[in-house]
């Protein structure tokens, strides 16, 4: 029984790119808002869309930048799925605009991927499958999220906005080879959103030890065991991150060291961007990773399971990586607001 | 039901993508695009995608919305000259009044532009422009 993934032809990533919104708001500000404690704040501030963006529109920059990097024609994409839980229609599909803008739509796959923070790799998985298959040449994944947190609820902290897309493609094109992937899923409910409800509803600790650490925890170690590899393998590691703490306290049970995690840690700055989380933190080991680099990627999506997968990266990462906007540039690009400012771009407002 | 489907849908290519045309006689370029071209009456045309990237040609500020844009006021739009050639109109994006200034290098993004009968209509997606600024940023990061 063989549990770790692999594709009969080889697969690597081609193409990567990311996005994050403009506007910033500071945890303090929050906490000031709803009087919190200010010293135990779980990010130091988070990114907030614009009030003319939302997943479809994130997921078209960042695919814009995967694709400027990949140096293939849109029409060469045979599947585009963008895996969120804010996909702006309950029913209508955000891939098949995203498709259109990329000048991809016509003989192509599309559809939205849901799974909490997880949706994001499970098109990811899917894009391999299609690949490595020889179905397929190229397959477009992309996690993006604009978070929604309850006013004054623990995740209004950390909701973020941002995310990542990715295009998958066969190994001599790549600028990073997967070596396996593999999933760890059960049944297990620390965090859902009910239809036609605005705002999620999550288990507070019961997020944290029977959720995202069994999963993380349990998904890494198995892969590990199966690739016969040990934390010291790899040069970054990239876990799922709902704040801070978690995904540095999981590296340190795993064995990993601050220094593997550290590139790959966003959330501090950019707040939990859910499905994009893991993906966007990618994308900043890969803007500064070498040749021959192994790199790790966890996610977690709650109900929940986590993905894992190994990827080595290539020299081919030189020339493509500064076809796009980098991933600093989006965390550099930042403008402060205030809470109020933030009430109206989140639409917390009642206009009529 | 739905309202203005049909219209929205049909502009979907130069909204998404900037797609206008090129005169096959004159070489002439054009968004949105034309039937006739306007610089030697040829009717003859391949489509053409701009790249997105232009310079501020001018600019203002919008405080009192058209109907279907209040929810944005105030808001910046522009005249961008297309690296290409073509003036386009557009609403500008990511950007404070106070940072505009004619010439200013900007680049295409698309964006929702407007929702058709508020939160139960169709969710209208487009072009507009913002600064384009990396390589500023670049300059900043290295001082």
């Amino acid at each position: 029984m063989n549990q770790v993934m692999k594709p009969k032809r080889e697969v690597g990533i081609i193409g990567y790119g990311a996005y994050v919104p403009r506007y910033r708001i500071k945890a303090h500000e929050i906490a000031r808002v709803w009087g919190g404690a200010e010293d135990a704040l779980p990010i130091d501030e988070k990114a907030v869309p614009g009030l003319d963006e939302d997943t479809i529109t994130m997921s078209i920059e960042a695919a814009r930048n995967a694709l400027a990097r990949a140096q293939i024609d849109a029409q060469q994409l045979r599947a585009v799925w963008v895996g969120s839980e804010s996909h702006p229609y309950a029913v209508k599909p955000s891939s098949t605009l995203v498709a259109e803008a990329l000048g991809a739509s016509g003989a192509v796959l599309a559809g939205d991927w849901q799974f909490a923070c997880k949706a994001g790799t499970e098109a990811m998985q899917a894009a391999i499958a299609l690949v490595g298959s020889e179905m397929a040449d190229y397959a477009l994944a992309i996690g993006m999220d604009t978070a929604q947190g309850r006013p004054h609820d623990a995740l209004e902290y950390t909701a973020g906005a941002g995310g990542a897309a990715y295009i998958l493609g066969p190994a001599e094109n790549a600028l990073a080879v997967l070596e396996a992937s593999y999933s760890y899923v059960t049944d297990t409910p620390d965090f859902f959103r009910r239809a036609y409800q605005h705002y999620p509803e999550h288990g507070n600790r019961f997020t944290g030890e029977p959720a995202y650490f069994d999963h993380t925890l349990t998904a890494t170690q198995n892969f590990l065991e199966l690739m016969n590899y040990t934390p010291r393998d790899f040069h970054y590691v990239v876990l799922h991150q709902p704040n801070v703490k978690f995904p540095l306290q999981a590296a340190q049970q795993l064995g990993f060291t601050r220094d593997q995690v550290i590139h790959g840690l966003l959330v501090g700055k950019i707040g939990n961007t859910y499905a994009g989380a893991s993906l966007i933190g990618m994308t900043n080991v890969l803007d500064n990773a070498k040749a021959g680099d192994r790199i790790l990627l966890v996610s977690f999506g709650s109900g929940a399971g986590s993905d894992v997968f190994s990827y080595i990266v290539t020299e081919k990462i030189l020339e493509r990586r500064d076809l796009a906007k980098r991933t600093a540039f989006y965390l550099g690009r930042r403008e402060l607001i205030d809470y109020a400012r933030y009430a109206r771009f989140r639409n917390k407002l009642v206009m009529n | 039901m739905a309202e203005n489907l049909a219209p929205n849908w049909r502009l979907r290519e130069q909204r998404y993508q900037l797609v206008g045309n090129v005169c096959l006689n004159c070489n002439a370029k054009f968004f949105p695009p034309r039937q006739v071209c306007a610089n030697c009456r040829g009717t003859e045309f391949d489509s053409f995608q701009f790249s997105g990237k232009g310079e501020l040609y001018s600019f203002t500020t919008l405080r009192s919305a058209p109907a279907g844009f209040e929810n944005y006021a105030p808001y910046s739009v522009g005249m961008i000259k297309l690296d290409e050639g073509p003036l386009v109109e557009a609403m500008l994006t990511d950007v404070n009044e106070d940072e505009l200034a004619i010439g200013m290098r900007m680049e295409m993004v698309t964006r929702k532009i407007r929702e058709e009968e508020g939160e139960r209509g169709l969710i209208v997606y487009g072009y507009k422009f913002r600064r384009d600024n990396e390589n500023e940023e670049k300059r900043n990061a290295r001082r």
